[in-house]
């Protein structure tokens, strides 16, 4: 085991020690703490904008931001593996 | 103590794409555990919206004043897989013309010249 | 690159329109029931791979060209953008759903909580669109990987 490896494992310990010890630190599972915002999502949706699978609602409606963001992403990443592929001589 | 599995789970999960990513000296290798990374964390995304009792936030079909989970969350995993499977292919790509120049998928041949 | 065996051509035959019919019933349900755009469009393109794989990339690529799929998603890309700078335009902001509650298409108002097939605004109009372009996109990343590994094959043998 060189030094380098030693690094690591180290490295790693303490890692998984603090995500372990913040993942038993957060609330317990089930019984999230009440949030205003998802609360009215689920309250007014249906009445807000006429769809009935609150996630789209709020993929295209309340966040669309995001999709935007999540589109340009999938569109930039399709450019990129098309322009790798692409034939240099035909 | 014994009600945050899940929570647990989805750590082990990240700690276990994190080990892959600095053990492992192969490429692909590498690439499973940066996709087991992000398993992890879509697991964490959707355990925190979880509610006990609680039903998908569809109102299709549903009963009337049932508890649903909260949205948000599982609108933010639905972005968060698609960008993961767009990221995928892009760096699956990049790997295949790698190898194509040097014959080889070994982390230590693309690197410095220590080792 | 030679494709799989008859039997695995035969049963891509008949699998095939009902996995495209149930992609497309994905994206059309997508607001009101599990799914939307992005999860029926990678179902529609799993069907396609299918066919891609058991037959070959020749086979695929003389009945669908590279540069259609591009056009395909760049135009559901466009419609998206499109349809959120409409919200400027008639509603009140950016992505603001300014078809709900107008008796148009796609505008009828819910009644009492239940949503049907002509409510939701601008969301199947989205759905469609992101449909389109996650079924184009996917479907090109495999396509392209596909020739490049067919023409490497033919190079060597």
């Amino acid at each position: 085991m060189n030094k380098r490896d030693l690094l690591a494992y180290s490295f790693l310990t303490v890692f998984a020690v603090f995500t372990i010890f913040s993942m038993l630190s957060m609330h317990s599972f089930g019984v999230p703490d009440e949030n205003a915002m998802d609360q009215y999502i689920i309250d007014n949706t249906v009445e807000e904008t006429g769809a009935s699978n609150g996630v789209t609602a709020v993929v295209f409606d309340y966040r669309g931001f995001d999709t935007l963001g999540e589109a340009t992403v999938l569109f930039t990443a399709v450019a990129g593996v098309i322009l790798v592929f692409r034939r240099l001589k035909k | 103590m014994i009600a945050n599995i899940p929570y647990i789970a989805a750590a082990a999960l990240i700690i276990i794409g994190l080990y892959t990513i600095i053990f492992r000296k192969n490429l692909i290798k590498m690439l499973i555990g940066i996709t087991i990374i992000e398993s992890g964390v879509n697991l964490f995304l959707i355990t925190l919206g979880y509610r006990k009792g609680g039903i998908a936030p569809i109102f299709t079909g549903a009963p009337a004043e049932s508890t649903m989970m909260f949205p948000v969350p599982q609108a933010l995993t639905l972005t968060s897989i698609v960008i993961g499977v767009a990221v995928l292919a892009l760096m699956l790509s990049f790997i295949v013309h790698m190898y194509r120049h040097t014959k080889s998928l070994d982390v230590r041949k693309f690197g410095g010249d220590d080792q | 690159m030679k494709g799989m065996s008859l039997i695995v051509r035969t049963i891509a035959n008949i699998s095939f329109p009902f996995i495209l019919i149930y992609g497309f019933y994905i994206i059309a349900h997508g607001h009101l029931t599990p799914g939307g755009g992005f999860q029926g469009g990678a179902v529609v393109a799993s069907g396609l791979v299918l066919m891609l794989i058991a037959y070959n990339a020749e086979w695929i690529s003389q009945r669908i060209k590279e540069s259609h799929l591009s056009i395909f998603e760049s135009l559901g890309a466009l419609s998206f953008v499109l349809l959120a700078f409409l919200g400027i335009i008639f509603g009140t902001a950016f992505f603001s759903n300014f078809l709900v509650g107008t008796e148009s298409l796609f505008g009828g108002i819910p009644l009492d909580g239940a949503a049907n097939i002509n409510t939701g605004g601008i969301i199947p109009l989205m759905n469609f669109a992101v449909g389109l372009k996650v079924i184009a996109g996917l479907f090109a990343i495999v396509y392209v990987m596909a020739h490049f590994i067919s023409k490497k094959e033919g190079k060597i043998a």
